[in-house]
């Protein structure tokens, strides 16, 4: 990506770079999105339906990792995949799959401590009637999941939000290798650093654009299926 | 196994009733909600459970459906207690609406009492004509009206294909159109077979319904019978003042 280019004609002539830079940070936030739901909504409900000798432990902790910073995850994360580390066997650090792992673990709290509040409360109110149909557990998680969808979007999103916006931990466990593992925040913090300031504000635009039309797709997918619930 | 004439080896179809209630008492804290009560439900008539606003019928009808299980005595279910009956269902004061269409919470009654996928769309149309509702099926839930709520958890309930239908004070919050609606699906219950227990305060709806009618007060049975002699000659001072509308708490 040359320094004398403006972002804005980056952007309009489609910079090939730009656009893989585009596409990874895409890429990394979507996986990370879906593994952390994929696990964040059953953990939130099995948590909000089971009851266990120190079960209010687990929800401070949970509702407290909410707020884990990205950097420690990045460094714990670095600490296992690196070359001496418990996982360093599989040389995974600095490729696209660590910054995965890494920001999977920053929002699964994040999917699941307001999953775990909504499951709550519906249940109290879905209670009674589950039980008089003879729902068994699982089954219970399934119908509270799904009837708390609407609900669930913001949680989901707030975990997308989070993902995209991102720095410290892709920047530790990706390195931001041109061209492999630079994502639009380690870029804008690269470019930042370099002192090419107009460029760095023109990734921050395509980036805070991109989060836009992504709430934008899912408000209207979350409109349309609260009509669709009542 | 019952051999039947000709020879023919029919099974005998399993039944949990009567449901039989032994010196059940039921406590919250240290207020005793239900004292005793001893209750044989068999099959036959509408059974109308009576009396005022904390009487106690809600928690009898809650222990009938296992939502709650007894402090004391024991419940038993043609004359088993060892495994909770199947085809029992409950419809609550005020019933809730899954978050789905009215058809959609038919099918997942239908679904839970295992009836298998490729029949359920038929059972389902069934069940809405049933209760008046088939040309709302689409309509989300709750968004639907009081009455109309009432007979879709009316269908969710017959969806179980239940022997006993546990009911409590279906009509409490309804107009009167609405309640003669729902009336009419439960006499149409009764007709074919299903045995109603059923909570009321409204007398006129004893009148109109019940073949048995139990009189609760502050948790204890005062009085059980069939129901002409119960509304016609009540044998306690209470009942002779509930029925005259006295305020009996």
């Amino acid at each position: 990506m040359s320094d004398e280019l403006s972002a804005w004609q980056l952007i309009i002539g489609l910079d090939p770079a730009l656009l893989a830079i585009v596409r990874l940070s895409l890429a990394v936030s979507l996986s990370a999105l879906a593994l952390a739901a994929l696990i964040g909504l059953p953990l939130g409900a099995m948590l909000a339906l089971l009851r266990f000798p120190g079960r209010p432990v687990f929800v401070v902790l949970l509702n407290a990792l909410m707020g884990l910073p990205p950097v420690v995850v990045g460094l714990a994360v670095y600490l296992l995949l690196s070359r001496s580390g418990p996982l360093g066997a599989f040389g995974l650090l600095f490729t696209p799959t660590a910054m995965v792992i890494a920001q999977t673990i920053i929002i699964i709290p994040i999917i699941a401590a307001p999953t775990r509040q909504t499951v709550e409360d519906l249940w109290h109110e879905y209670r009674d009637e589950l039980i008089a149909m003879d729902v068994g557990p699982i089954g219970r998680m399934m119908t509270l999941l799904w009837d708390a969808r609407v609900s669930l979007f913001t949680a989901v999103l707030a975990g997308f939000g989070r993902a995209a916006a991102e720095v410290g931990a892709v920047m530790i466990v990706g390195g931001n290798i041109e061209g492999f593992t630079r994502t639009m925040t380690t870029a804008v913090v690269l470019e930042t650093s370099k002192g090419n300031l107009p460029l760095a504000m023109g990734l921050g635009i395509i980036l805070v654009a991109m989060v836009i039309a992504i709430n934008a797709v899912v408000w209207t997918t979350r409109a349309w299926s609260a009509r669709q619930a009542g | 196994m019952v051999r039947a004439a000709g020879g023919l080896t029919v099974r005998a179809p399993v039944t949990d009733l009567p449901l039989v209630l032994d010196r059940v008492s039921l406590n919250a804290g240290a207020t005793r909600i239900l004292d005793r009560v001893s209750l044989t439900i068999t099959a036959g008539a509408p059974t109308l459970i009576v009396g005022p606003n904390g009487a106690g019928k809600t928690s009898l009808l809650r222990l009938c459906m296992g939502l709650l299980s007894p402090s004391a005595g024991a419940v038993t279910w043609g004359g088993r207690d060892d495994r909770a009956p199947v085809r029992r269902a409950i419809v609550f004061q005020r019933p809730v609406m899954l978050r789905r269409s009215a058809a959609q919470n038919i099918a997942y009654a239908l679904a839970q009492a295992g009836v298998p996928r490729h029949a359920r769309a038929a059972r389902v149309c069934e069940l809405l004509d049933r209760v008046g509702l088939a040309a709302l099926s689409g309509r989300p839930a709750r968004r639907l009206s009081g009455g109309e709520q009432q007979r879709l958890a009316l269908a969710r309930a017959l969806a179980r294909d239940p022997e006993i239908l546990l009911l409590d004070e279906p009509t409490a919050s309804l107009d009167p159109a609405a309640s003669r609606a729902v009336e009419e699906i439960v006499l149409r219950a009764a007709q074919g077979g299903i045995k109603i227990v059923m909570a009321s305060h409204d007398l006129g709806q004893v009148r109109r319904l019940a073949g048995d009618v139990v009189f609760m007060l502050r948790g204890t049975v005062r009085e059980q019978g069939r129901a002409a002699d119960f509304l016609d000659h009540p044998s306690t001072s209470e009942a002779n003042s509930f029925l005259r509308g006295d305020l009996v708490i």
